[in-house]
C-alpha cells in the first residue's frame, strides 16, 4: 500500500513537473512582428532622426526590435519596456516627453497659454464692447453729426440683398 | 572659369544690396528722386545676376565639374539631365542660391510692378527689401558659396540623395521656397508704410495679391511635401510632425491668420495693430523656419553650434525682429484705431476668434519644435516631441477652427441676432447629426472621431448652403442656374474662392480623420504562395524578380496579388531600389488606391529577402484619397480668390463712369 502511495506521488510529481516545463512552453508562443511594432512605433532611437523604431530600417534600430521581442517573450509590458529604454537612452528615445518632473511644462505649457489666453482674450472682446456702448451715450450728438455710415439694421443679410440689388440693376 | 563667373555674379549681387540699402536710405533723407530710382535699378539688377549666377552652376551640373565640391556633393555623371538641373537645389548652397534667385525675382517684380502706385513707400521699401536681400546673399556669398572648389579630384560625383530623386521632391521645395520668399512682400511694404507713417488701407491693396500668391505657393508645398512623404517615405502617413515640416507649417499658421483679420482692417478698419503684427510674425517666421531647416538646431543644439549657417542666422533673426518691434512702437499711437465691437456675434468677432485659434496652434506648434533646445539648454536634457504631443495639444484647436470655418460666414458686421444664428444652424447641425448616426451605425464608435466627423460635415452642408443662398438670390432675379453660380463666383471671387479653400480644408479633414483613426497595418514574413489577410483584403505573394535599372540601381520587386472579399483586384509590385554606388536604399510601396481607402505596401528591406521569401508591410489607409481631392479643391479655391480680375476690373470701372455708383467689393 505504502509502495503503490509512493508511486502514485511519484507519477503525479513528475506530472507536475511536466505541467510545470509545459507552461512556459505554451506561454513562448513566438512574438509577433505587430507587437513589436506596436512597441517600437512610440520610440525613437537616438541615432536616427524623426524615424520611429518600427518604420526606420537602420542596423541600429534592427537591434533594438530584436531587443524589443525578446522582452515582449520574457513578458515585459510595453511600458516597461519604454522605461527600459528611456533609462539607458535617456529621454529623448520617447516619442514625446514623459509626463513627470520638469518634462509636465512640455504639456502644461501650451493648454495653459491657450486657456488663459482664451479667458484674456474673452475680457479684451467684452471691453470692446463695453467702450463701445459707453462711446454711444457719451457722444450720441456728435456721432449724428459725424458718423458717415450707420451700421445697417442687424436682421438684414446684408449680403444677400446686394447681391440681388446688383442682378435688379442688370451688370 | 564659369564658377568664377557665377561666384563674380553673387559678390557683385551683394555689394549692389548693399548699395540699394545706402543710396535709399539717402534718397528718402533728401527727398531726392534720381537717389531712390538709382537704389531701386540697384535692387532690381540683382535679379539677372541671380540668373547668371544660376545658369553657371546648372551649366557646371550639366557638365559634371566635380572640381566644384558641391557639384561633387550633388550630381553623378549617369544621373538624367532633368535631375542634374534640379540639383541646383538639391544641396544647402544651391538650395541658398535658388532661393535668392526667387527673392530676387520677387523684389524685382514688386518694385516694377508697384512703382508708380505707392510711390511714397518706395524709398522705405527698397531699404526693408535689401535688408533681406543682403543677408541671404551674404550667408551664399560667404558662408555657403556653391562655386567652392573641391579639394581633391574626383572622377564621379556622390550622387543626388534617392529620396530626393522623386517628382514630388523636385517640384516641392521650389514651391515653398517661392510661399517663403513670397511672403518677404508683405512685410517688405507693411514695414514700409510703418516707417512713412502712411498707415491707411494703401498697403494692403498693393500687397493683397501678392499675399495669396505666396500663401498659393506654401500651401501647395506642404501638401506636395505630404504626398513626397507617402509615396517615398514608406511608413505610409503622410505628415509626422517633425521639426522641418513644423517649419513650413508654422508661417502657413501666422500667414492664414492675416488672410483672415486683412478683412476686419479692410471692411472696418480696426485692428490695424494686429494685422501689421501677424505680417511681421509670417516674415519672422520664414525667415526662422529656414534657420531650422539650414541649421540643424533642432537636431541638436551642438549640430547649430558646428552649421557654419546657424550664428548668421539667429542674428539677422534677431536684428529684424528688433526692427520690426521698433517701428510697431513708434507708430502705435497713430495705428491706434477705434476698436469696438457692437456685438460678440458679429463677423469681426469671428474673425478675432479665428485669429485667436490659428495663434494657440501657432504657439503649441512653436512650444513643441523649440522645447527640445529649451530642455537641452536649460536642463541638459534630450527630448523628442513628436506626434503623441501635436495629435493631442493640436487636434482639438484645429477641430474649434473647422467649427468657426462653418459658423463664422453666417454672422454679419456689426451685429448677429442669436436668433438668426441659431435658425441657421439648427438644419445643419441635424444632418450632420444624421450622418453621425449612420456612421455609428456601420460600427464606427471611436467618439474622438465620432465627434470630428461631426463638425466636418456640419461645416461642410453650412459652407455648401452659402453657394446655395447667391445662387438662387440670383436665379430670382431671372438667370439661369448655372449662370447664377458662375457669375457668382466671378463677381465676389474673395468669397467663394475662401469658401472653396473652406470646401477642400473640410475634406482634407474628412481624410485625415478617416486615416487617423481607422488605419490599419500589419507586419508579416511570407513565403512563396502564402498569403496574409487585412480588412477586407488579402494580398498572396508569387515571388520575387531582380533586375538592374537605370543608373546603378539594382531593382528588387515583389509581384503580389491583391484580392478583396476573394475577388481578384491587382497584381502589386513594391520594389526596393538600391543605389549599388552609394549603398542608398529606396522602398517605393505598391498602392491600390480607391475612393474608400488605399490598400498600401512595401516590402521591409531590413529583413532578408531571397527569392522565395520575404517581410511586408501592410497598410489599409481609409479616407486617405479624400485628403488629395481636398487639397486639390484648395489650391483650386486659392486660384479663384487669386486670380487677376482683369476683366472685372475694367467692368467695374466702367459701370463707375457710368453710373457713379460703385458695388463694394466684399
Amino acid at each position: 500500500m505504502n509502495q503503490r502511495n509512493e508511486k502514485l506521488t511519484i507519477v503525479l510529481l513528475l506530472l507536475l513537473a511536466l505541467l510545470c516545463l509545459a507552461i512556459p512552453a505554451v506561454a513562448q508562443e513566438p512574438v509577433t512582428d505587430d507587437e513589436v511594432n506596436e512597441v517600437a512605433r512610440d520610440l525613437y532611437c537616438p541615432t536616427c532622426e524623426n524615424r520611429s523604431v518600427d518604420v526606420c530600417p537602420t542596423d541600429v534600430c534592427a537591434d533594438w526590435r530584436e531587443d524589443i521581442r525578446q522582452q515582449l517573450a520574457a513578458g515585459r509590458s510595453e511600458s516597461e519596456i519604454h522605461a527600459y529604454f528611456a533609462e539607458r537612452y535617456g529621454n529623448s528615445v520617447l516619442a514625446a516627453p514623459p509626463r513627470e518632473g520638469i518634462n509636465w511644462l512640455a504639456w502644461i505649457v501650451p493648454i495653459v497659454v491657450v486657456v488663459v489666453g482664451a479667458l484674456l482674450f474673452g475680457r479684451y472682446l467684452k471691453g470692446l464692447r463695453a467702450e463701445e456702448a459707453t462711446e454711444d451715450d457719451d457722444t450720441i450728438d456728435v456721432a449724428q453729426s459725424t458718423a458717415p455710415v450707420p451700421p445697417p439694421a442687424a436682421d438684414e443679410d446684408d449680403y444677400i440683398s446686394r447681391v440681388e440689388k446688383e442682378v435688379r440693376e442688370g451688370e | 572659369m564659369l564658377a568664377d563667373l557665377g561666384f563674380a555674379a553673387l559678390l557683385i549681387a551683394f555689394f549692389a544690396s548693399i548699395y540699394a540699402a545706402v543710396v535709399a536710405f539717402w534718397g528718402s533723407r533728401r527727398s531726392d528722386e534720381r537717389l531712390v530710382e538709382s537704389a531701386r535699378n540697384a535692387l532690381v539688377v540683382i535679379f539677372p545676376l541671380m540668373l547668371l549666377a544660376s545658369a553657371a552652376l546648372i551649366t557646371l551640373l550639366l557638365q559634371s565639374d566635380f572640381s566644384v565640391a558641391y557639384v561633387y556633393e550633388v550630381s553623378s555623371t549617369e544621373m538624367p539631365t532633368y535631375l542634374k538641373v534640379t540639383a541646383l537645389w538639391g544641396g544647402q548652397a544651391g538650395g541658398l542660391l535658388f532661393w535668392n534667385l526667387i527673392l530676387a525675382a520677387f523684389t524685382a517684380a514688386a518694385m516694377l510692378r508697384k512703382w508708380h502706385d505707392e510711390r511714397e513707400l518706395m524709398p522705405y521699401a527698397l531699404i526693408v527689401a535689401s535688408f533681406t536681400q543682403i543677408f541671404f546673399l551674404g550667408l551664399v556669398t560667404f558662408y555657403e558659396n556653391p562655386f567652392a572648389r573641391a579639394d581633391f579630384v574626383a572622377l564621379e560625383g556622390q550622387g543626388l540623395n534617392p529620396l530626393l530623386r522623386h517628382p514630388g521632391m523636385i517640384i516641392h521645395p521650389p514651391m515653398l521656397y517661392l510661399g517663403f520668399t513670397g511672403f518677404t512682400v508683405p512685410y517688405t511694404f507693411a514695414m514700409a508704410a510703418l516707417i512713412a507713417g502712411k498707415l491707411d488701407i494703401g498697403w494692403i491693396r498693393t500687397t493683397r495679391r501678392w499675399t495669396l500668391v505666396a500663401w498659393l505657393f506654401l500651401s501647395l508645398g506642404l501638401i506636395l511635401g505630404g504626398r513626397w512623404a507617402y509615396d517615398v517615405l514608406g511608413w505610409g502617413g503622410y505628415w509626422a510632425w517633425d521639426p522641418v515640416e513644423n517649419a513650413s507649417l508654422m508661417p502657413w499658421l501666422a500667414g492664414t491668420a492675416f488672410l483672415h483679420s486683412v478683412m476686419i482692417q479692410e471692411k472696418r478698419n480696426m485692428f490695424k495693430v494686429w494685422t501689421i503684427v501677424l505680417v511681421i510674425l509670417t516674415y519672422l517666421l520664414v525667415i526662422y523656419g529656414t534657420f531650422i531647416v539650414r541649421s540643424g538646431v533642432i537636431s541638436s543644439v551642438h549640430a547649430f553650434a558646428q552649421s557654419e549657417v546657424g550664428q548668421p542666422f539667429f542674428i539677422f533673426l534677431a536684428l529684424m525682429t528688433l526692427f520690426s518691434v521698433y517701428w510697431v512702437l513708434r507708430r502705435r499711437d497713430e495705428l491706434g484705431s477705434q476698436n469696438h465691437l457692437q456685438s460678440l456675434t458679429s463677423r469681426e468677432a469671428a474673425f478675432l476668434l479665428n485669429n485667436f485659434v490659428f495663434m494657440g496652434i501657432l504657439f503649441a506648434t512653436f512650444w513643441g519644435t523649440n522645447y527640445p533646445i529649451l530642455s537641452e539648454l536649460v536642463v541638459g536634457e534630450r527630448v523628442t516631441v513628436g506626434p503623441p504631443f501635436y495629435n493631442q495639444v493640436n487636434g482639438p484647436l484645429f477641430l474649434v477652427l473647422l467649427l468657426l470655418m462653418g459658423v463664422a460666414p453666417l454672422t454679419m458686421w456689426y451685429r448677429t441676432s442669436l436668433q438668426r444664428l441659431g435658425r441657421a444652424i439648427l438644419g445643419p447641425a441635424a444632418a450632420a447629426l444624421a450622418f453621425v448616426v449612420a456612421l455609428f451605425a456601420l460600427g464606427i464608435d471611436n467618439w474622438a472621431a465620432l465627434v470630428g466627423m461631426w463638425v466636418v460635415a456640419f461645416s461642410f452642408v453650412l459652407t455648401l448652403l452659402e453657394f446655395w443662398k447667391g445662387t438662387r438670390a440670383r436665379v430670382k432675379r431671372g438667370e439661369g442656374p448655372w449662370q447664377a453660380f458662375s457669375r457668382l463666383m466671378a463677381r465676389s471671387r474673395r468669397r467663394y474662392g475662401g469658401y472653396w479653400i473652406h470646401l477642400g480644408v473640410l475634406i482634407m479633414a474628412f481624410g485625415i480623420i478617416g486615416s487617423y483613426f481607422f488605419q490599419q497595418e500589419t507586419q508579416i514574413r511570407l513565403n512563396r504562395g502564402e498569403s496574409v489577410t487585412l480588412g477586407a483584403y488579402e494580398m498572396a505573394f508569387n515571388g520575387i524578380r531582380q533586375y538592374a535599372g537605370a543608373d546603378d540601381l539594382l531593382i528588387r520587386e515583389a509581384n503580389l496579388a491583391l484580392y478583396r472579399d476573394g475577388e481578384f483586384l491587382r497584381e502589386l509590385g513594391p520594389r526596393t531600389e538600391l543605389y549599388t554606388r552609394t549603398g542608398q536604399p529606396m522602398t517605393i510601396p505598391g498602392v491600390r488606391s480607391s475612393i474608400a481607402d488605399d490598400f498600401y505596401v512595401i516590402m521591409v528591406n531590413w529583413e532578408t529577402v531571397t527569392n522565395d521569401a520575404a517581410t511586408f508591410r501592410l497598410y489599409v489607409n481609409p479616407l486617405i484619397n479624400w485628403v488629395w481631392l481636398g487639397g486639390l479643391i484648395f489650391i483650386f479655391g486659392t486660384l479663384i480668390a487669386a486670380w487677376p480680375e482683369a476683366a472685372e476690373a475694367k467692368a467695374t470701372t466702367a459701370t463707375r463712369t457710368r453710373r457713379r455708383t460703385v458695388v463694394q467689393p466684399v
